[in-house]
């Protein structure tokens, strides 16, 4: 047979509706012309389903816990990376400002985490096992020891005890810093939500800039302009690899790109580049002035929280629909067979 | 405080640190000693599913499965509007659904001719309809159960009109108790386990109800409970099984489409069954969950299927998310160093005013 590559078998169709087939829909604003101007492109392919009903299941995962999980633990994350290096190079008021950051952060989000849970009173049942398979349980040994440092490193800065002890437990938090920022990718990417796991080598890097360019703006916005050069510096490179990181994701080719510039998830992305982008401009300008850091870190911060809300919904949209599940799992069969036939020919 | 032996990955047991692929002995692998029960399972043949929904019934009853409607919503009574299927799907409160499909096709040149009726199956040049044939028809049809017969006779099959053939799949769907769980990686309090049959179960005294096996699992199988925060699946009747029966749905099942029995057994019964249609001519029947080389390491509960997975709600290529876990590692990791090296960059660069 000679038909597309998700063609039944057989001439069978279903019986009731035509075609069991449906058309994946994807089609391109050409020109500036209303309703006649969308044109199907090449790609707009067919497929089957059951019913039109979703395969996989949406997330339980409620919004805003955990988008605000992802930020809040970024922003922690880099701020107490900034703090540590902050400490040893004597800018006594950025460490504070990050380490403060770091320990609100870092209890916000274990709250948002634990409200999170189906049943909030067992969340130390995670603490039972550690699994190497599972990015949340390996997220609950990160997150645990960085909050309790930070917490613990926040709380000596504001009573000014034990000024020993407290450099120690900035630098044991700055440790578990980076992991807690990026651990996220992996917690969103290692699922069977389409449009999150096709860019698992992605993630990582998007939330680790969003994750600097928030942490790096909050401290700017909060440090007098004498220290906040670092935090300036490091949010201005993070959120150019968050912008180029997304770009990565939201200009594949791939059909399960497609949920991060439709509907919700899209105004959320476009949001997010648009807050970002400004957010950039100002700190590279005008972020050595007090209001222009103000501003810029606030924007980056917005611009973080804005893609995480972006990402989030993008993953929540991809599993509402069967086509991000059926065309490319028989697109990637297409090509196994494909190189299975030139292999044996 | 136990490090999970859930994976064989990260055991040092496995020196090819499989994330994916065949595990001849998925009870082993778990930690089971030598002289664990063999790994049982599914085989549901949907060639003779006739959509009675005893399967569903008797898991029902047997588990004490709260109703919902097609969308999974507890409580409520709820037609699907789509088909006679208002199960709709898997969930937490539906642990087998069979799913309905109706289905028709344009007979090239229907004229009668003297093929037998299942000829037609061949696709290839004329078909021949049975119209003319109506005491035959009788007779197959009144012995549909009857082997022989069913060789002759495909009960999904039907004509109606001159040239309009229509068929009726039904297959009873049920959580595949895959050989690499994405549930059971995921789960960060060791809720859900491997049995010592090889099945995949959920405990509900230990679920905090995180949610992530929703998410993690390819076939949209386990889901949650609203009211109750944690999360259920089908657990291959364990309580049963421990006690030597089978498990509800393959024990109320009339056609014996739904089989329990050991995977092995099951497997080769599957292949005989798919040989034997094919040689029947049925050219769609294919076996789905049975390869072991698929992305999920093979499938404790497998399908014959007349049609493509997506058809009955299936994915067609389901890959288990875990195999691609080292990667994602690989990559946060670097994005860690990544952060580090910015921020020292930035002080490095900046200087005290």
């Amino acid at each position: 047979m000679t038909g597309g590559i998700t063609s039944p078998d057989a001439g069978w169709r279903q019986a009731d509706r035509g075609p069991a087939v449906q058309r994946t829909g994807k089609r391109r604003r050409r020109g500036g012309g209303r309703g006649r101007g969308e044109v199907p492109m090449v790609d707009d392919v067919e497929f089957t389903s059951y019913y039109g009903r979703q395969i996989v299941k949406t997330p339980v995962w409620k919004s805003p816990d955990v988008p605000l999980y992802l930020f809040l633990g970024g922003a922690a994350g880099s701020a107490s990376i900034l703090g540590a290096l902050a400490d040893v190079t004597g800018r006594p008021a950025l460490t504070r400002v990050a380490r403060l950051t770091a320990a609100g952060g870092s209890m916000a989000s274990v709250v948002f985490l634990i409200h999170d849970l189906g049943r909030p009173e067992r969340f130390l049942h995670m603490l039972r096992v550690l699994k190497p398979t599972s990015p949340l349980s390996v997220g609950t040994y990160i997150l645990s020891p960085f909050s309790a440092a930070a917490g613990a490193t926040a709380a000596v800065e504001l009573l000014g005890w034990f000024p020993r002890l407290k450099r120690f437990g900035g630098v044991v938090a700055a440790l578990f810093g980076g992991p807690l920022a990026t651990y996220t990718g992996v917690l969103l990417a290692n699922t069977a939500v389409p449009s999150w796991h096709e860019f698992h080598g992605r993630l990582p890097f998007v939330f680790g800039g969003s994750a600097m360019a928030a942490g790096g703006g909050i401290c700017m916005a909060l440090t007098p302009l004498s220290e906040s050069e670092p935090a300036r510096k490091m949010a201005i490179i993070g959120a150019g690899i968050e912008l180029a990181a997304i770009r990565g994701v939201e200009g594949s080719d791939s059909i399960l790109a497609e949920p991060y510039h439709e509907g919700r998830p899209g105004k959320f992305m476009r949001a997010a580049r648009a807050c970002t982008s400004t957010g950039l401009g100002l700190a590279v300008l005008g972020g050595r002035t007090r209001l222009g850091a103000v501003a810029s870190g606030t924007l980056l911060a917005a611009g973080s929280l804005l893609t995480r809300f972006g990402v989030f919904e993008a993953g929540i949209a991809s599993t509402k629909d069967p086509k991000y599940i059926v065309v490319p799992q028989r697109e990637r069969m297409a090509a196994r067979n494909g190189q299975v036939r030139s292999v044996t020919h | 405080m136990t490090i999970s032996s859930a994976s064989p990955a990260f055991t040092g047991r496995d020196p090819h640190n499989r994330l994916f692929g065949p595990l001849p002995d998925v009870q082993g692998e778990a930690g089971y000693e030598e002289e664990h029960p063999k790994r049982v399972g599914f085989f549901t043949d949907t060639s003779v599913c006739i959509g009675c929904k005893a399967c569903e019934v008797a898991c029902k009853e047997w588990n004490t499965l709260p109703m919902d409607d097609s969308h999974g919503v507890r409580d409520a009574l709820g037609l699907s509007g789509m088909s006679y299927d208002n199960t709709g799907q898997l969930g937490a409160n539906s642990w087998r659904h069979v799913a309905f499909i109706e289905q028709s096709r344009t007979v090239d040149l229907p004229m009668p001719t003297f093929g037998r009726p299942g000829d037609d199956r061949q696709g290839s040049g004329p078909s021949p309809a049975e119209a003319g044939d109506d005491v035959s028809l009788a007779n197959a049809q009144q012995s549909v159960l009857n082997a022989e017969a069913l060789s002759e006779f495909d009960p999904q099959t039907g004509q109606s009109g001159a040239d309009t053939q229509v068929r009726w799949l039904m297959s009873s769907d049920v959580c595949k108790h895959c050989t690499h769980a994405g549930c059971l990686d995921v789960c960060p309090t060791g809720a859900l386990f491997r049995t010592e049959f090889g099945t995949v179960v959920v405990q509900g005294d230990i679920c905090n109800g995180c949610g992530y096996c929703v998410a993690s699992c390819p076939y949209g199988v386990i889901d949650q409970r609203k009211d109750d925060g944690r999360v259920f699946k089908c657990t291959m009747c364990y309580d049963r099984l421990t006690d030597g029966l089978q498990p509800a749905c393959a024990t109320a099942c009339p056609t014996q489409s739904i089989q329990f029995g050991d995977l092995d057994e099951l497997q080769a019964r599957a292949d005989a069954r798919l040989a034997t249609l094919q040689s029947q001519g049925v050219e769609t029947a294919r076996l789905y969950g049975r390869d072991e080389n698929d992305g999920v390491g093979g499938a404790g509960a497998f399908f014959l299927l007349l049609d493509e997975p997506e058809v009955y709600g299936l994915p067609p290529d389901p890959v288990v998310t875990t195999r691609d876990l080292p990667a994602m590692w690989k990559a946060a990791g670097k994005a860690a160093v990544m952060m580090v090296g910015v921020a020292v960059t930035a002080f490095l660069g900046s200087r005290k005013r």
